[in-house]
C-alpha cells in the first residue's frame, strides 16, 4: 500500500526526518509512535504532501505518491479545527468537494454520515456553537467523508470524552474491517495495543523500531513470569540453576512470585520443580508492554 | 483548478453574504451623496450678512464715492469716533468702523474697528474699493479721464484647454485636483481594507487550526491565491455596487439640486443689477462652477484606471499581507512587519496632495507612478491631469510585474509559515522559510 524508502527532511539546521524507511501493508492498522518531536508529523506532512522530502521516495499503491493520491488519502491532524462562523453542513460540503466529491454526492454522505453518527439537526449550526467533543465528531466525519483508501489520524483521541472516543474506535475498526488502511500516530499507548497490527517507533529523528506488534512484543521478552502459589511454609522454594526471584509477596499463605528463568530453562522445567513443593494457582508471563518498550527505548536512546 | 474555484467562491460568498457588506454597500454611497450635499447647502447658504459699515472720513473726499454692494452698506457716522466706538462695544451687531484718516491719498492707511474678526471678503472689498476711489482721483488730478480709460479696460479670461488624442476639450485644473485627492484617499484606504482582510482572514485559518486539513487537499498556494482572489473579487464587487448605486442616487439628487439651482441664479442675477459689476466676486454661481468642472472629468477613463490599479495594487500588496498572516499566530504579532509594508504606500499617499497634486508630470511623479510598490497611488494621482499612453503602459506591466514577484515570495514564505505555531517569527526566520525547499 505505502513505501516510504530513506526518506530524509531538513529544516535548516534541524534535521527532522534522518533517513526513514517504512512498509505499510493494505488494510492494516499502522501505529507510528514517538516522543514530542521525533518527527512523526513531518512524516505525516509528507505522506500527505504538505511538504515534499529532501531525498527518498514515497509509493503509493506502486506508484509514486503524486496530487492524484491527495483525493485517496484522509488526514486528521493533530492540530485541527473548523472555520467557527461557518455552517456545519457548508462546511462539510466545502471540505469534501476540496476532496474531489461532487456536490450531490458530498451531501448524500455527509446526510449518511450525520444519521450514523446522530448530529441530523446540526446542519445548519455553527461551529461555534458546538461543544468541543462534538466540534471533534464533525471533524472526523469531514476525514472520512471521500472514503479514503489511506487514512492517516494524528491523536485522534485526544478531545473526546470516553463515550465519543468509545464511538470514534469503532468508527475506525469499522473503517479498517472495510479494508481502510490506517495510519495511527499517537503516545496514547494503550489504544496503540488495542488497534495496531504494525508499530513503528521514531525517535529523534530516526526509526528505531519496526515490525508487527506481536512480534516486537514477542522480542521483548524476558523470561520473566508471574507465578501465584499456595503453601503452609513461609520460605520460597528456591533453585538457583533454574531461576531468580526478582520480587515476592506473601499474603496469608498465598505467595506471588516474579521470577526470570534462565537462558536455556523452559517455564515447564519451573512448574515441574516447584509442583512437588506448593500448589500452583496461577502462571503468567510478563510480556513488556508497548509502554514499557516505548519508554525503554526512549530513555535508553536518549542515554546514548 | 477546479479546487482554486471552491475556495474563491467560499471566501467570496462568506463575505458577500455578511450584513456588514450589505452594510457599508449602501451606506457609503448615502454618505458620498450626503457629502455633495452638504457641499451643495453650503455653497448656497454661506452668504454673509449684510453689514453696516460706518464711515468717518476726514479726508472728505472718500464717502460720496463708497458704494454700497449687496453685502455691505456704507453709512456716514453719527457722533465722534469715541461715540462711535463705544456704540460698538455696547454689541451692535454686524456694524464696522471705518477711520479714514485726513491724509489716506499719501499714507496708504485706514482703520477698521470691529467686535469680532470680519471675513477676508469684507475687507477685500473694502480695500478694492478704496484703491480704485484713490486711483480715479490720482487719475483725474493727473489729467486723465477715467471714462476713457474705463472704456479701454480689456477683459482677458485665460480658456484651459488640453490636447489630446481625439482633439481638444476643455479642461479643469480644479477638477482633476478633486478627483486627484478622491483617488488617492479611495485607493490608499481600499488597499489596506481588503489586504488586511487577507491577513486576518489567514490568521483566522491558522489561529482555528482549519489549515492543515485544507492543505492536505489543495496546496498552500491555490489555498492563497483562493483567498486572495475571493477578497478581491469582493472589493471588486463592491466599488461596482458604489459606482451602480452613487449613480442612481446622484441621478434623483441631481434632478432636485438643479432645480434649487436655478432659482438661485435667478436671485443672483438680481443682486447683480443693484451693484456695480467690478464689486461682485467673480464667482457667479458656485455651484455651476462646481457641476460645469465635475463635467470635464472623463469618468469611464477615470474609473477603469482606478480599477486596473486596485486590482494590481491589491494583488501586489494582499501578497505581502498574506505573507504576514502566515508568519504571525495572532494579529497583535503583525505590527513589527506592518511598518515596511505600509511605508511605500503612506509616503506616496502623503506626497500625493502636495508635490504630486501640483506638479503631476514631475519626475518624482514619474518615479512614483512606476515603481509598482507606489505606483497604485502615484499613476492614480495623475491620471486626471492627462498622462502619456506610453507611461500608463509601462506602470501597468512593471505593476504586474511587482505582483507576480511579490506572491513567489509570499507563496514560500506562506507554505512553511501557516504550519508553524509559536515561534515568534523575525525577518531573519521569514527569509530562512522562503529558502526551504519543496
Amino acid at each position: 500500500m505505502l513505501e516510504i524508502n530513506n526518506i530524509v527532511k531538513q529544516y535548516a539546521q534541524h534535521r527532522a526526518l534522518d533517513d526513514i524507511s517504512l512498509s505499510i501493508k493494505r488494510g492494516t492498522i499502522f501505529g507510528l509512535l514517538g516522543p514530542n518531536g521525533a518527527g512523526k508529523t513531518s512524516l505525516i506532512r509528507i505522506i500527505t504532501q504538505i511538504t515534499g522530502p529532501d531525498s527518498g521516495s514515497i509509493l503509493f499503491n506502486g506508484e509514486h505518491l503524486n496530487p492524484q493520491h491527495i483525493e485517496k488519502i484522509g488526514y486528521l491532524p493533530e492540530e485541527r479545527g473548523l472555520y467557527k462562523k461557518m455552517q456545519i453542513g457548508d462546511q462539510m460540503l466545502y471540505l469534501a468537494q476540496l476532496k474531489g466529491l461532487s456536490k450531490e454526492e458530498a451531501k448524500r454522505r455527509i446526510k449518511h454520515w450525520f444519521e450514523k453518527m446522530e448530529m441530523q439537526t446540526w446542519w445548519n449550526k455553527k461551529v461555534e456553537d458546538l461543544s468541543k467533543g462534538m466540534q471533534q465528531k464533525v471533524q472526523f466525519v469531514a476525514t472520512v467523508l471521500h472514503q479514503p483508501e489511506l487514512l492517516i489520524l494524528d491523536e485522534p483521541f485526544s478531545g473526546f470524552d470516553p463515550v465519543n472516543a468509545d464511538l470514534i474506535k469503532s468508527e475506525i475498526l469499522e473503517l479498517h474491517n472495510n479494508g481502510t488502511t490506517i495510519i495511527f500516530s499517537t503516545h496514547r499507548m494503550e489504544s496503540v495495543e488495542e488497534l495496531c497490527d504494525n508499530i513503528a517507533l521514531i525517535n529523534k529523528s530516526k526509526k528505531i523500531l519496526d515490525g508487527s506488534l506481536v512480534e516486537i512484543k514477542n522480542s521483548y521478552r524476558e523470561n520473566k513470569f508471574k507465578i501465584v502459589y499456595h503453601s503452609q511454609e513461609d520460605s520460597i522454594p528456591i533453585n538457583y540453576a533454574l531461576f531468580i526471584v526478582e520480587y515476592n509477596k506473601r499474603v496469608d499463605h498465598t505467595t506471588t512470585l516474579f521470577i526470570k528463568i534462565l537462558e536455556d530453562k523452559t517455564i515447564n522445567e519451573i512448574l515441574s520443580y516447584l509442583l512437588e513443593k506448593v500448589e500452583i494457582r496461577h502462571v503468567e508471563e510478563i510480556i513488556p508492554s508497548i509502554h514499557d518498550i516505548f519508554v525503554k527505548e526512549v530513555t535508553t536512546n536518549r542515554l546514548n | 483548478m477546479n479546487k482554486i474555484l471552491l475556495i474563491i467562491q467560499r471566501e467570496y460568498l462568506s463575505r458577500v453574504r455578511k450584513k456588514s457588506f450589505l452594510l457599508t454597500t449602501f451606506l457609503v454611497p448615502l454618505l458620498f451623496i450626503g457629502m455633495y450635499a452638504i457641499i451643495f447647502y453650503v455653497a448656497l447658504n454661506n452668504q454673509e450678512p449684510t453689514t453696516q459699515v460706518q464711515v468717518i472720513d476726514d479726508s472728505g473726499f472718500i464717502i460720496n464715492e463708497l458704494k454700497d454692494t449687496d453685502h455691505l452698506i456704507f453709512t456716514k457716522a453719527n457722533g465722534s469716533t469715541g461715540t462711535v466706538k463705544k456704540d460698538l462695544e455696547k454689541g451692535e451687531k454686524n456694524t464696522i468702523l471705518l477711520l479714514i484718516p485726513p491724509d489716506v491719498a499719501s499714507s496708504q492707511v485706514v482703520e477698521l474697528y470691529d467686535t469680532e474678526k470680519k471675513g477676508i471678503r469684507t475687507i477685500n472689498d473694502i480695500e478694492n474699493q478704496l484703491n480704485d476711489i484713490l486711483k480715479s482721483k490720482a487719475l483725474k488730478d493727473a489729467g486723465i479721464d477715467t471714462k476713457i480709460l474705463n472704456s479701454i479696460k480689456p477683459a482677458i479670461t485665460v480658456k484651459s484647454k488640453e490636447l489630446t488624442v481625439e482633439g481638444e476639450r476643455d479642461s479643469s485644473v480644479g477638477a482633476a485636483i478633486g478627483v486627484s485627492f478622491g483617488l488617492s484617499i479611495l485607493i490608499y484606504l481600499s488597499l489596506f481594507l481588503y489586504g488586511s482582510q487577507v491577513m486576518r482572514g489567514i490568521i483566522e485559518e491558522k489561529s482555528n487550526r482549519i489549515v492543515e486539513v485544507i492543505i492536505s487537499s489543495v496546496k498552500p498556494f491555490q489555498l492563497m491565491m483562493g483567498k486572495i482572489v475571493g477578497i478581491g473579487l469582493v472589493g471588486v464587487t463592491q466599488f461596482v455596487l458604489w459606482i451602480v448605486l452613487s449613480v442612481g442616487m446622484l441621478g434623483v439628487a441631481g434632478t432636485v439640486m438643479m432645480d434649487k439651482n436655478i432659482s438661485t441664479e435667478i436671485s443672483e442675477t438680481k443682486h447683480m443689477s443693484d451693484t456695480k459689476d467690478d464689486y461682485k466676486t467673480p464667482s457667479g454661481s458656485p455651484i455651476n462652477g462646481l457641476i460645469k468642472n465635475i463635467k470635464t472629468v472623463d469618468y469611464p477613463y477615470v474609473i477603469s484606471s482606478f480599477l486596473i490599479y486596485f486590482i494590481g495594487g491589491y494583488l501586489l500588496y494582499s501578497a505581502l499581507f498574506a505573507m504576514v498572516g502566515s508568519a504571525v499566530d495572532s494579529e497583535t504579532e503583525t505590527q513589527q512587519f506592518m511598518l515596511p509594508i505600509i511605508m511605500p504606500l503612506l509616503f506616496t499617499y502623503m506626497l500625493s496632495f502636495s508635490v504630486l497634486i501640483n506638479n503631476p508630470h514631475g519626475s518624482l511623479a514619474f518615479w512614483l507612478s512606476m515603481i509598482p510598490f507606489t505606483s497604485p497611488i502615484g499613476m492614480l494621482v495623475r491620471i486626471p491631469f492627462g498622462v502619456p499612453t506610453w507611461q500608463l503602459i509601462l506602470s501597468i506591466v512593471l505593476l504586474v510585474i511587482g505582483f507576480v514577484g511579490t506572491t513567489y515570495v509570499a507563496a514560500r514564505v506562506y507554505r512553511v509559515g501557516i504550519l508553524m505555531y509559536g515561534k515568534k517569527a523575525s525577518y531573519k526566520e521569514l527569509f530562512k522559510w522562503f529558502k526551504y525547499k519543496g
